[in-house]
């Protein structure tokens, strides 16, 4: 049998008398892509936090290629990397710098070669030499991609990996992500809340509400279990109420 | 394929060293900022030490101690700038993370926390020399003051004052870690809390008698005596520098600590993930 890329077990965390993530277990195999979906508050960012080894749990255990991300997460930070809208890379550096540097973190054998292959890759030319925060929102993407990609990992945490993007933008996002998973059986998990995306890359959906998984299975399941033609319309008679379906 | 991550990685601090100084490149005014308060404060104090030297002089006092402590007054604020501006690196370098939002790059690498503090504090003696070292030039050609007569004074001087402000540093980046960037006016104002009882510009003698055993507690407070005895009476006075050593290395400890304590309630509290206000 083979061993789960991400595994969650029992995993609690409470501030306080607020319950954040109220016992939540799934487990991903490795080369697969899973989609983590909840409304606002659900608890997807406080798992990804707990997957990530940022948050301490209040009970249970994540574990990602075998290490308790509590304890041994520098066991393995080497093999993964994450996006998220929510944290930049320093925007008075160029992309480059800012790409020698995180190569470096990441133990990356040749930087140069490695940033070179991106540049390829990404599109990254036109704007390499580029302070990194005069560039457009989606050179800011692809950028942020570069530096979830530059160790080549072999896990993937994405919190919303297209937010704020125009359409054109989005869908190049995505296909790269495509690519990347199929040419390195590399395990994704994203969080997300556009539903399309969920329904095109992934071969999972775990939905959460109130810090509880409520439905797991793959999109096609889903759709047929609620009676529904897109997963929007799951997420809305989750997120409602709506267990059985249709109102 | 990146190379496992071993416990500690030299090539990390130096990857984290190039960060800042590919930023310092970058930007001419946080070069020019390194020298421009240490030449401002070099500028009031030289001519307020002149001032008072000449107006002792006019009173037939050239020999005495005023003018002898007037003449101290240059010195014990470049030291004081080695100390201020020293945790001033470490932290301004800590917070360079948070205000382009990159400290979560940063945790979720293989970055180590002791890699990451033994960067901040390359950085602060690499900011420190930029800033300091054409200001004891400056304070020579206008002043006649010769910072390094001092001679194997200075690295003693220097070394506990730098140990004081890396341990400022750590206790000042934990509490931004713990509690955001609402922590942040800290950086800037902790250390001013120590200014007047480490007696800076004038003798520990001169405090209450019930405040001085709070002053010989600052490992700063024995550089500063430290410097007016050299001043005074051409003395190294090797017992000040060992005490200072010796709290020095107690107070890092416990900053390490405390460090490793808000790291610790950060990841409970969620605070790593939440990096606002």
């Amino acid at each position: 049998m083979t061993a789960a890329a991400i595994e969650v077990a029992g995993l609690v965390k409470t501030y306080g008398e607020t319950t954040a993530v109220a016992g939540v277990d799934f487990s991903i195999a490795p080369g697969s892509v899973a989609g983590l979906l909840g409304g606002n508050g659900a608890g997807k960012t406080t798992t990804i936090g707990m997957i990530m080894g940022l948050i301490a749990p209040s009970a249970g255990v994540a574990r990602v290629l075998g290490a308790d991300m509590a304890s041994r997460r520098y066991d393995v930070l080497h093999r993964m990397n994450f996006q998220s809208p929510y944290v930049d890379m320093p925007h008075r550096l160029t992309v480059r710098q800012n790409l020698d540097v995180f190569a470096r973190l990441y133990g990356v054998a040749d930087v140069a070669g490695r940033i070179a292959r991106l540049r390829e890759e990404l599109q990254l030319g036109e704007f390499l030499d580029r302070p990194s925060g005069k560039l457009s929102a989606g050179q800011k993407t692809r950028v942020a991609l570069a530096k979830a990609l530059i160790n080549e990992p072999d896990v993937l945490l994405l919190d919303e990996p297209t937010a704020s993007l125009d359409p054109d933008t989005a869908d190049w996002a995505r296909a790269r992500l495509e690519s990347w998973r199929r040419e390195r059986g590399a395990t994704i998990l994203l969080a997300s809340h556009n539903m399309a995306e969920v329904e095109r890359l992934c071969d999972r959906v775990i939905m959460m509400k109130q810090g509880r998984v409520v439905d797991d299975d793959s999109p096609a399941a889903l759709l047929a279990r609620y009676g529904r033609a897109d997963l929007e319309d799951v997420f809305l008679d989750i997120a409602r109420g709506r267990a059985g379906g249709a109102p | 394929m990146s190379a496992p991550a071993a416990r500690f990685s030299p090539a990390r601090v130096a990857a984290m060293v190039r960060r800042y100084v590919y930023l310092l490149r970058s930007s001419w005014p946080r070069l020019l900022e390194l020298i421009y308060w240490p030449a401002v404060q070099l500028l009031t104090w030289g001519f307020l030490q002149n001032f008072i030297t000449q107006s002792a002089q006019a009173d037939g006092f050239a020999a005495g101690k005023v003018g002898l402590a007037a003449g101290a007054f240059i010195g014990a604020m470049l030291l004081w700038e080695i100390l201020f501006r020293g945790q001033l690196g470490f932290s301004i370098s800590f917070l360079e993370e948070m205000w382009s939002r990159n400290m979560g790059n940063l945790l979720m690498s293989p970055l180590r926390p002791a890699e990451f503090v033994l960067a901040l504090m390359t950085m602060s003696v690499l900011r420190l020399t930029i800033g300091l070292v054409p200001v004891t030039g400056l304070a020579w050609l206008l002043f006649g003051y010769d910072f390094w007569s001092l001679g194997f004074a200075i690295p003693l001087f220097f070394a506990n004052l730098i140990g004081t402000s890396w341990a400022v540093g750590l206790v000042v980046s934990g509490l931004i870690l713990r509690n955001g960037m609402g922590a942040e006016s800290i950086a800037w104002t902790l250390l001013f809390l120590m200014m007047p009882l480490a007696c800076v510009y004038y003798p520990v003698a001169v405090l209450p008698l019930w405040l001085r055993p709070f002053a010989w507690a600052l490992p700063p407070t024995y550089v500063f005596e430290g410097l007016r005895a050299a001043a005074f009476d051409g003395a190294l006075r090797l017992d000040l520098m060992a005490w200072a050593a010796a709290l020095n290395v107690a107070y890092f400890i416990v900053a390490t600590m405390i460090f490793l304590r808000l790291l610790q309630s950060a990841r409970r509290a969620g605070s790593l993930v939440q990096m606002g206000e």
